[in-house]
């Protein structure tokens, strides 16, 4: 059976109380309403329980997720699934900056357009986003995937280093130290398989493979200009 | 050929470290980096004196009567505060920077006098965790081994803007210090020079930081206190906005304070030294009418003695942070290293070289032959016993001055030593009542 939790009623605290299973720790299943684009709302979920949200959310929404799945009907503010170690959250609108932001696993869709920094920092995350994203999208990406139907601005991958990226549309403009590399069968499988798990119908012959030149791994003065 | 020494004439302006300093650049073509922290002459606590009891106050007895050192951090908003014995903390320092003996001997001697220990860039150890009975768990812009079971064991958040040895700057960590267990740790591949960020990847400015911190308190379910810890820079303001932001702690750190690895220009030339800094955040606080009462002020930066640590209280501080001290005391720069630090081209009191991961005593490395020549057990105790020292020496100086708590000690307690430091400290300047940019 689903709980309900409406944030008309409940504050912020005794919402991710019970969506924490602080409080009850049988109930598996939650709907919240009226979010009214609360910040932080179910923020570290440690338990395998589904949650959907209908409406749009704020700052830090499924933050440090773990194992939860969590669904906005709507958009996210900055930061979702920040840091998310396990678990799935699903963005059924547009997500605002830092979209999975130092994320180190799970799974992070979105159906709109993320804005910029998406990715950044991500540490073995998955995210796929149906539409574009923003400048400087995976900065400092160190593992995980970025797979973005759509475009990219500016400065795509800066200073990356081992995330995979897998673009559709065009970028604008890649970061320092990143490249387009050879795509085989291998990348098109894997590239498939996050498809798949994220509800997207695409070919992967139709995307490019980025990542990291490893050129700028280590300080060395005839690099320089680069920086 | 012997050389006439007395009329060799040095510049003061191309000393002969300057002119070692433009070789190294000419040969290297890159900035030099090192560890410790700024080595120039700055006004300091040194430079301020206890006026001790008079005619007009008296002294309490030395060896009788009690003088608190206790300090309870996070009465704000944390269902448990951090409560310590003693004045004085461990600050942040990375495993990673530090051999993973070092940490668990942090632990371990802060552990036995009852205070707080902090992890650093690249997560917690279990070592760390497993030997520190209080754990402030730092949150920093790298994320490196960001982890929320981590978050939600630690006794302790500490939001890191930026360190006083290099606010504005990010962490560095160099190739020869990335083993195994530091890459899979920080999610990095081996070997890289390790560049942290230097700004939080998810939130800008104050606003923002507030909402960061609620997420923070909603994870941990508001149990623990969250510090925010920034650089001595704009001190005055910054304390307001880490308040404003929902801080139970901020931690101001100077100039002084030490680093693993940074650029040298930036040791050297960013930031402002501790004693403004102390008084600039005490000032915000009371302004706010928080001081000593809503939220607790923490400093560090070049923290040596029982004396500093007494001048630091004295003017503001809830308690001080110590880094560099505390790697003298688990034996960095021993003098019976002589020979090896020779061998690095260096010598006891002068080895600086914490980025290189060669550190004979086996402290500021990753190298397994070196950090198991640091016995965390003895070198744990060697940290308890200077962090006895230093709160006997800052009792015994409070007890001089008739306290019988050491946050008893106000700025009416001190003078200074010479202009600089009273325009700094506020507190006139010694045999007069003075005090520059004061009372006209």
């Amino acid at each position: 059976m689903t709980k309900t939790i409406d944030l008309s009623e409940q504050d912020l605290r005794h919402a991710n109380r019970c969506l924490q299973r602080r409080d009850d720790g049988t109930q598996t299943e939650f709907d919240v309403l009226n979010p009214m684009g609360a910040h932080a709302l179910a923020a570290g979920l440690q338990e395998a329980v589904t949650v959907t949200i209908h409406g749009h959310v704020g700052y830090y929404c499924a933050g440090m997720n773990q194992k939860a799945t969590v669904t906005v009907h709507g958009n996210a503010g900055v930061g979702v699934a920040e840091n998310m170690m396990s678990g799935h959250v699903h963005v059924t609108g547009d997500a605002s900056q830092s979209a999975g932001a130092t994320g180190h696993g799970g799974l992070l869709v979105i159906e709109g357009n993320a804005s910029s920094r998406c990715g950044i920092s991500m540490k073995g995350i998955d995210i796929v986003v149906k539409g574009s994203v923003g400048h400087n999208s995976a900065f400092m990406a160190q593992a995980g995937h970025l797979v973005i139907c759509g475009d990219a601005d500016d400065g795509l991958g800066d200073s990356i280093y081992e995330t995979v990226i897998y673009l559709r549309g065009e970028a604008k403009g890649l970061g320092a130290d990143c490249v387009e590399k050879q795509m085989d069968d291998a990348h098109r499988a894997t590239l498939q398989s996050l498809l798949t798990k994220a509800g997207v119908d695409a070919d992967p012959k139709d995307f490019r493979r980025y990542g990291s030149a490893r050129a700028l791994y280590n300080f060395k003065i005839d690099n320089v200009g680069a920086y | 050929m012997t050389q006439d020494t007395e009329r060799l004439r040095e510049s003061s302006l191309f000393d002969r470290a300057t002119i070692a300093d433009i070789q190294r650049a000419a040969d290297q073509g890159i900035y030099k980096i090192r560890g410790f922290g700024a080595k120039r002459k700055v006004p300091h606590f040194d430079d301020l004196v206890f006026l001790g009891a008079s005619v007009s106050r008296y002294p309490l007895e030395g060896y009788r009567e009690a003088c608190g050192t206790d300090v309870t951090l996070g009465t704000r908003h944390a269902e448990k505060p951090l409560k310590i014995d003693i004045p004085i903390t461990i600050a942040g320092m990375s495993f990673g920077s530090l051999s993973a003996q070092a940490k668990e001997a942090l632990g371990r001697g802060a552990s036995e006098v009852g205070t707080s220990t902090t992890t650093g860039d690249g997560g917690m150890t279990k070592e760390e965790r497993g030997h520190s009975t209080k754990l402030v768990y730092q949150y920093l812009p790298s994320r490196y081994g960001m982890n929320p079971d981590d978050l939600r064991q630690a006794d302790a958040i500490e939001v890191v803007i930026g360190q006083g040895a290099k606010p504005g700057g990010g962490g560095m960590l160099l190739g020869q210090k990335i083993s195994d267990r530091v890459a899979d740790m920080r999610t990095l591949p081996k070997d890289i020079d390790q560049r942290s960020a230097c700004r939080h990847p998810d939130w800008t400015g104050p606003d923002d930081l507030e909402i960061k911190i609620r997420e923070l308190r909603e994870i941990t379910d508001w149990q623990v206190p969250i510090y925010v810890k920034v650089g001595a820079t704009r001190t005055y303001y910054d304390t307001m906005l880490a308040v404003k932001s929902g801080a139970d702690v901020v931690v101001v750190d100077g100039m002084q304070g030490g680093t693993g690895a940074t650029q040298e220009c930036f040791i050297e030339h960013v930031g402002i030294p501790t004693l403004p800094a102390v008084r600039l955040a005490a000032e915000a606080l009371q302004e706010l009418g928080l001081h000593r009462t809503g939220v607790q002020l923490i400093v560090s930066g070049g923290i040596r003695s029982g004396a500093d640590v007494a001048k630091a209280i004295a003017l503001g501080a809830d308690a001080v942070s110590i880094g560099t001290a505390a790697l003298i005391a688990l034996g960095d720069n021993r003098p019976d290293l002589a020979a090896e630090y020779e061998k690095l081209g260096s010598a006891p009191g002068f080895y600086e070289d914490w980025q290189a991961g060669q550190d004979p005593a086996g402290i500021t490395t990753q190298d397994p032959e070196l950090a198991k020549r640091l016995d965390p057990e003895k070198a744990g105790h060697r940290l308890a016993n200077y962090l006895r020292v230093l709160t006997l020496e800052a009792q015994t100086l409070a007890r001089a001055c008739g306290k019988s708590h050491v946050h008893n000690l106000e700025p009416e307690d001190l003078q200074a030593l010479t202009i600089e430091a009273a325009a700094m400290a506020k507190v006139p300047l010694a045999g007069t009542g003075w005090i520059p940019g004061q009372n006209f």
